[in-house]
């Protein structure tokens, strides 16, 4: 699993990249974390909302930092769809 | 507390609200008990201050969380992506009316101005009416009209907002008549924005009173500090500082203070929270109404921090038109305001 936090490195940025690193711990999941943080790119994914969460290429949530709680729901919602 | 309001929103509601009116209305005693209890003698420059602080500080977060957590529930019926699809094909003035309305009530933080400059920008929406949300969405924003109306009275509130909704609306409409799109960096205009198949999910009522629950946190946790610290200073002033210190200062008579508070204000960042009630201490010392709001305006609405960021994908000439156009608005609502007053 591929997973970009997307956002230009403010505070709430941070925060959910820490979170999600957490929920897959706790998930005993194995995945690369990576920013982005050129504002092209984020763009491309379309949101308008930072920080943005990005699975495997798609887009899960922007605008919100959610806990670590609907974090791990996300990428359990995101694996069993596959 | 989160979990009531997920199990029984409306109950916790029905029961918090009447809460909510006995504290507020029994403020005042509350306070002069603790005066009482303290045994200060009633009068003195430090008796008042003190007397100041603990009603004040009280009130002002009693009307801060209620404020927040409605505003949040009202935020959660829209969305930037909402807002662009709203303004799409609009053309300039009912564009720009429509997006300072907006602007208040779409969910904004101004890490995301970029972001939202792109998606705007590039689903077409025109350069004035973008800059009409922007201006509106930090100028007016919840902390700030709570503040207001907790220290100034609902008067100043209603002028606040609406004397800064004209300026989002005719600065944005300024901007987009001079055709400043050159000054926008070029490859804004390259920017091939993916499209987002987020289903906007159809939230329960329970999930938006959820939603204001979140908003209170956030928010109330963030900015409770500058608001005690803010009221602090506020107290200190409001009892050391003598009757028409500011008159000559920032008094009517003194013309330059309108332009100079706007001066001073534009580089100040600080959050609403902490300058209001400073700006109301001073206020009672003196200082004009005009003057008074011109400051508060310069000091939230622009913003050096906010400025910086967007010079990423805005050329000079157009960032000194947005902030002069700006600051030129929040000067005349100034005079107007020392005027009328």
């Amino acid at each position: 699993m591929n997973i970009k936090i997307l956002g230009s490195g403010c505070m709430n940025c941070k925060t959910l990249e820490k979170r999600t690193i957490d929920a897959l711990q706790e998930l005993n999941m194995d995945a690369a974390v990576e920013k982005v943080e050129d504002y092209q790119k984020i763009a491309s994914y379309g949101i308008m909302r930072t920080p943005g969460l990005v699975v495997d290429e798609k887009v899960v949530m922007s605008g919100a930092v959610p806990t670590v709680e609907k974090i791990k729901e996300l990428l359990l919602a995101h694996q069993g769809s596959k | 507390m989160k979990k009531w309001f997920e199990q029984y929103p409306l109950g916790t509601i029905a029961f918090l609200l009447p809460l909510w009116v006995l504290l507020y209305v029994s403020l005042q005693p509350i306070a002069d008990s603790i005066v009482l209890v303290t045994g200060l003698s009633p009068g003195t420059h430090l008796t008042e201050a003190f007397r100041f602080f603990v009603f004040e500080v009280p009130k002002v977060l009693l009307l801060l969380t209620l404020i927040v957590f409605a505003v949040g529930i009202i935020r959660s019926y829209f969305s930037p992506e909402r807002t662009r699809k709203i303004l799409g094909g609009k053309k300039l003035f009912v564009g720009n009316v429509l997006a300072s309305l907006l602007g208040v009530v779409t969910p904004f933080c101004s890490c995301s101005a970029i972001p939202l400059f792109l998606g705007f920008v590039e689903s077409g929406i025109p350069l004035g009416v973008t800059f009409s949300f922007l201006i509106a969405a930090p100028m007016i924003n919840e902390v700030a009209l709570v503040l207001l109306f907790g220290l100034f009275g609902w008067k100043t509130a209603l002028l606040y907002m609406s004397t800064g909704l004209i300026i989002a609306m005719v600065s944005g409409y300024i901007i987009g008549i001079l055709k400043l799109e050159r000054f926008v960096e070029p490859w804004v205009y390259e920017v091939k924005a993916g499209h987002l198949d987020l289903q906007e999910e159809k939230l329960l009522f329970k999930q938006r009173i959820s939603s204001g629950v979140d908003a209170v946190n956030e928010i109330v946790s963030k900015v409770w500090i500058y608001i005690v610290i803010g009221i602090a200073v506020g107290a200190g002033i409001h009892g050391y500082v003598p009757e028409n210190f500011m008159a000559s200062l920032m008094g009517k008579s003194a013309w330059w203070s309108v332009p100079i508070a706007v001066l001073i204000g534009v580089p100040m960042y600080s959050n609403a929270a902490g300058i209001i009630p400073i700006v109301q201490a001073l206020l009672e010392k003196g200082a004009s109404l005009g003057t008074v709001l011109a400051f508060m305006m310069a000091v939230i609405g622009l913003s050096l921090p906010e400025t910086i960021i967007l010079k990423k994908v805005l050329k000079l000439p157009l960032i000194f038109a947005f902030v002069g156009i700006v600051a030129v608005g929040i000067i005349i609502v100034g005079y107007i305001f020392n005027f009328v007053y």
